[in-house]
């Protein structure tokens, strides 16, 4: 199976990667290479067969809904690339 | 005999017994990292002080008669994938270059109320995705048993820290032979306990539902030893196991007598390295003089894990890694217009090629049109799977293979195809698409003195069983006391 350019650029997209068009290039040529060696599953008859999506529980376990402390926001805020206050600042959203 | 050539419990029987401190083995690390880590590589970073602060807090604790655990005082190193409060936590990546975690992940709480000094954090392919360490945005770990050779991956820098005796132990983590390639490729011991055993709170998440947190070190009973005080529920992680943990060590010594011992005919593949698989071969044969019987097993499904495996995997990392937004934490592009072209660039730019590659495959996997075909596919066959083993595991006690089809290879040598790299995985990544417990044990060495590993399987939450296994082999060479000649 061979990827397009325009359907690397689309994965890319859903991704939020601002691939350089070498990268494009090449993500083109390896992911294509890889589709071709998981095509191998296409083999299989799965009928009946249920998916697993999680490995050894049969459901996730819950914890009692009792409130805790969490992390102040001046911790939460520590690593921040920009802040304002006790909150994120990113660039502008809506032009 | 140098003090950083003991194995953990020797060094434990030796502070507990006040022939040595803490602190003495703590600066013997730094000394031994200082001495040796510019050719291995396998320091991110170190922390002196935070280790020596533990060391004199654990020396109080010896000489007062109340040590906090077995292991109270023995210095150990963590892969740089486990939050470690107020130090630098990267992943290896330079979308996390300067993240200070603002906590202490469980497993990391829980070494250091066991009064483990923490000498500093390891070198990892990015985000836990290679099996070569050449991942790493810092530069390669190098092989402490011939520096032109990889130690594995993904944990490399946690295998050639204790191979290399900067470190008397090590955590790693091991999402498709993550642990054990490394510890066979290194000379050590290294286990993936069962998904659930031990807790991922705090842990940076590859693929949530195959990652698995294990120690490793240069014995069986070291091994063990770090399992026990890791190895418990956490409520806050929701996919940890309310499964109460046997003590490790108590049945180590019990033999092999009467256990069946399973050998896929699917795991002796063609491609495989001559003298692995002879090691493999007498290791077999010695456990049926040990009084195993050896019984013939098929894993039919076998060849479609790998591709199993790299459906699933990139498809689960692609959604972990979203939260890389450049938003609340790690590289953001400052030069960015708008917010849709700050994520852009922040990903392109902090993420490497490799993990980049995971994520594109990942969201196409996942993506509309492809979902059925890909990703819900993959996890049937993950079903198939698991069904082979759990028919396997009704015959058997355990499994044997080889670890990794072939010894440490040269750096550079696989870097340019994926495949290959991904060939890697073949005998590891089954495991972990069943959630099942895993070890490597050193079996031999090739001709030019390479490790080879041999590969113990178990049924869930049969760690003591693999343990003992592993020991009854260990107690008749001399293989785990073979050191690295550095």
């Amino acid at each position: 199976m061979k990827l397009t350019i325009e359907q690397v650029r689309h994965v890319a997209n859903l991704a939020r990667l601002s691939l350089t068009p070498e990268e494009e290039q090449r993500y083109a040529t390896q992911l294509s290479a890889v589709l071709d060696a998981v095509a191998q599953l296409q083999e299989l008859d799965l009928s009946g067969v249920e998916p697993t999506s999680h490995a050894t529980l049969a459901s996730s376990l819950l914890r009692e809904d009792v409130t805790r402390p969490s992390l102040p926001p001046e911790k939460g805020l520590a690593n921040a690339p920009s802040k304002v206050g006790t909150s994120f600042a990113v660039p502008k959203i809506i032009e | 005999m140098e003090l950083t050539d003991l194995s953990m419990l020797e060094l434990a029987a030796k502070l507990a017994a006040g022939e040595v401190s803490s602190v003495e083995a703590t600066r013997a690390c730094l000394a031994r990292a200082a001495q040796v880590d510019g050719k291995v590589k396998a320091f991110l970073r170190l922390d002196e002080k935070g280790a020596l602060a533990a060391a004199e807090a654990s020396d109080a604790r010896r000489k007062a008669g109340n040590p906090a655990s077995p292991l109270d005082g023995v210095p150990i190193g963590l892969k740089d994938i486990f939050l470690t409060e107020g130090v630098e936590t990267t992943c290896a990546s330079r979308i996390l270059e300067g993240f200070i975690p603002p906590y202490d992940g469980t497993v990391v709480s829980l070494l250091k109320q066991a009064g483990l000094p923490i000498v500093g954090k390891l070198n990892m392919d990015e985000f836990a995705m290679g099996s070569s360490n050449e991942g790493s945005a810092y530069g390669p770990t190098h092989n402490p048993w011939a520096l032109d050779r990889t130690p594995g991956g993904s944990s490399g820098g946690s295998a050639a820290a204790v191979a290399a005796r900067e470190v008397f132990g090590a955590l790693g983590t091991d999402t498709g032979g993550s642990i054990r390639q490394p510890a066979a490729f290194t000379n050590l011991v290294g286990i993936k306990p069962t998904y659930g055993r031990v807790s991922r709170y705090g842990v940076i998440a590859y693929a949530s539902s195959l990652d698995q947190v294990g120690p490793m070190a240069r014995t069986v009973a070291d091994t063990a030893a770090l399992l026990q005080l890791i190895a418990r529920h956490d409520p806050l992680d929701s996919t940890s196991a309310p499964v109460e943990a046997p003590d490790y060590r108590e049945d180590l010594e019990g033999g092999v007598r009467g256990l069946k011992l399973g050998v896929p005919r699917e795991y002796f593949i063609e491609g495989m390295d001559p003298e692995v698989e002879a090691k493999v071969r007498q290791a077999m044969a010695a456990y049926e003089r040990l009084g195993a019987t050896l019984v013939e097993v098929s894993l039919p499904h076998t060849k479609y894990a790998l591709a199993t495996y790299y459906l699933l995997a990139p498809a689960e990392a692609s959604s972990n890694l979203a939260r890389y937004d450049g938003v609340r934490y790690g590289l953001r592009a400052k030069d960015a217009k708008g917010l849709r072209e700050m994520y852009g660039l922040s990903r392109d730019r902090g993420f490497g090629s490799e993990v980049k590659r995971r994520i594109m495959l990942g969201t196409y996997a996942l993506s509309a049109g492809y979902y059925d075909a890909y990703y819900v596919r993959a996890q049937k066959v993950r079903t198939l799977i698991r069904q082979d083993f759990a028919k396997a595991f009704e015959q058997v006690d355990a499994i044997l293979s080889p670890t990794s089809p072939v010894p440490a290879f040269k750096l550079g040598e696989k870097t340019d195809n994926p495949l290959a790299m991904y060939l890697m995985d073949v005998f590891t990544l089954p495991c972990n698409l069943a959630g099942l417990p895993g070890l490597s044990l050193p079996c031999g060495f090739t001709k030019s003195n390479l490790p080879i590993g041999l590969q113990i399987l178990g049924k869930p939450f049969d760690e003591a069983r693999l343990l003992r296994i592993a020991r009854a082999f260990e107690r008749e060479h001399d293989y785990s006391r073979r050191l690295a000649p550095l």
